[in-house]
């Protein structure tokens, strides 16, 4: 049967995607940021899963407000980034497993969850650049797992609860450990940690509330669900909503993990950043 | 289980929260700003701002937003900061350019603010 082998979370700031293609890997800026990847990348390198599934959030490349699903899961062979219309460097297809895919998206919908299935779906740079940073070359890196995407709504409100978000993430694991392969799996949640990019309050950061989180999501993820969609604007700021993609990932774990490594770092871009490997524990 | 009342006037300062109604306002705005994931796109607007603006049929508040790339008057007008990215980055500018603009700091002033708050 599958097993999932654990999670990880990124921050998917695009400079990061700037940062890679100009291999500032060294510079004063970008060390302490950089710096937190090696010991996940060697988990990565030892472990070897067959498949990643990327939590991410869509920033107006797949989908646009004519059609905004609150969940999508891709269900391609292949995913293609796109031109995001600022020019981060276009990266060659990520292959999928749409077998598994459609494994999940049976079981997502038959345990209510009733999600967008998707046969064709571009992904930005919340997908590319955490593969960028796990996968030095990705997707050409030969340790490249067979990759999912599911990108959940945090575009526009209503965005999904934090209560959701793990419930979903609970799903997502069921779903995963039914299928009948013998393939480890890894999950990732990316995006966060706080920062808002508009209106007035721009450039508003919290490390108080993100370092929070980042030990609650470890030990009581179930106490985050408390908090409601407004006063994570208000703590984490608008586009800190995307601590949801966490929680969506940390529901697909075991209840209890063993945290391996975390690293911290304020500022990249406006945000920030955070980076945590968290391994099931049976 | 608390039941939020969404609203783009939120009580939380300087924030916008594009919701339902910002969404309705926003549409062609943001119609337009999507479009320019398109390299033809971009070129279409810089060759013609106006003739495109009329082409999705944007409303004079947004056309006048665009013409000052004014981005708190682009986000009033019903403007997404995700779709609004798009926009800015026509002209080459970044998330910094649009957070200075916004508070009304220098880019250096504001990139300034970033980096303390990593104190």
């Amino acid at each position: 049967m599958a097993r999932i082998i654990g999670g990880i979370t990124t921050s998917h700031i695009p400079a990061v995607g700037n940062a890679i293609a100009n291999e500032m890997f060294d510079e004063p800026y970008w060390k302490p940021f950089f710096d937190g990847y090696p010991p996940i990348r060697e988990w990565l390198h030892d472990e070897r899963p067959d498949v990643v599934i990327n939590i991410y959030n869509d920033h107006g490349l797949g989908f646009f407000l004519n059609q905004m699903p609150t969940f999508a899961i891709g269900a391609a062979h292949e995913y293609i980034n796109e031109d995001e219309g600022w020019g981060i460097p276009k990266l060659d297809p990520f292959p999928g497993d749409p077998e598994l895919s459609w494994h999940i998206i049976e079981g997502m919908v038959a345990d209510e969850f009733d999600i967008a299935s998707c046969q064709e779906l571009a992904v930005d740079h919340g997908f590319t650049v955490p593969m960028q940073l796990f996968w030095p070359g990705a997707p050409h890196n030969p340790e490249m797992p067979r990759a999912i995407p599911i990108s959940a709504n945090t575009v526009q409100h209503p965005i999904p609860t934090l209560n959701r978000a793990l419930n979903f993430g609970k799903a997502l694991g069921k779903a995963i450990r039914s299928y009948p392969e013998d393939i480890k799996v890894v999950v990732l949640g990316t995006g966060g940690l706080s920062h808002q990019l508009d209106g007035e309050r721009a450039g508003h950061i919290n490390r108080e509330f993100d370092e929070m989180c980042m030990e609650k999501i470890v030990t009581a993820p179930e106490e985050l669900t408390k908090i409601s969609r407004m006063e994570l604007v208000r703590q984490a700021g608008t586009q800190g909503t995307e601590f949801l993609m966490w929680m969506m990932m940390r529901g697909a774990l075991t209840e209890k993990v063993t945290p391996l490594h975390k690293n911290y770092h304020i500022p990249i871009s406006n945000t920030g950043a955070g980076t945590m490997l968290m391994e099931c524990t049976d | 289980m608390e039941i939020t009342e969404f609203d783009s006037h939120t009580s939380i300062p300087g924030t916008t929260l594009f919701d339902g109604k910002m969404a309705m306002k926003g549409y062609a705005l943001n119609k337009m700003c999507f479009s320019f994931n398109s390299a033809e796109a971009r070129e279409e607007y810089l060759a013609d701002p106006e003739a495109y603006h009329d082409k999705f049929k944007l409303n004079e508040e947004q056309k006048q937003a665009c013409r000052d790339k004014n981005v708190l008057a682009l986000i009033a007008a019903g403007g997404n900061i995700y779709y609004l990215a798009k926009f800015a980055g026509i002209f080459k500018l970044g998330v910094q350019d649009v957070g200075a603009q916004q508070t009304g700091m220098s880019v250096e002033a504001f990139k300034e603010k970033l980096l303390r708050q990593g104190d």
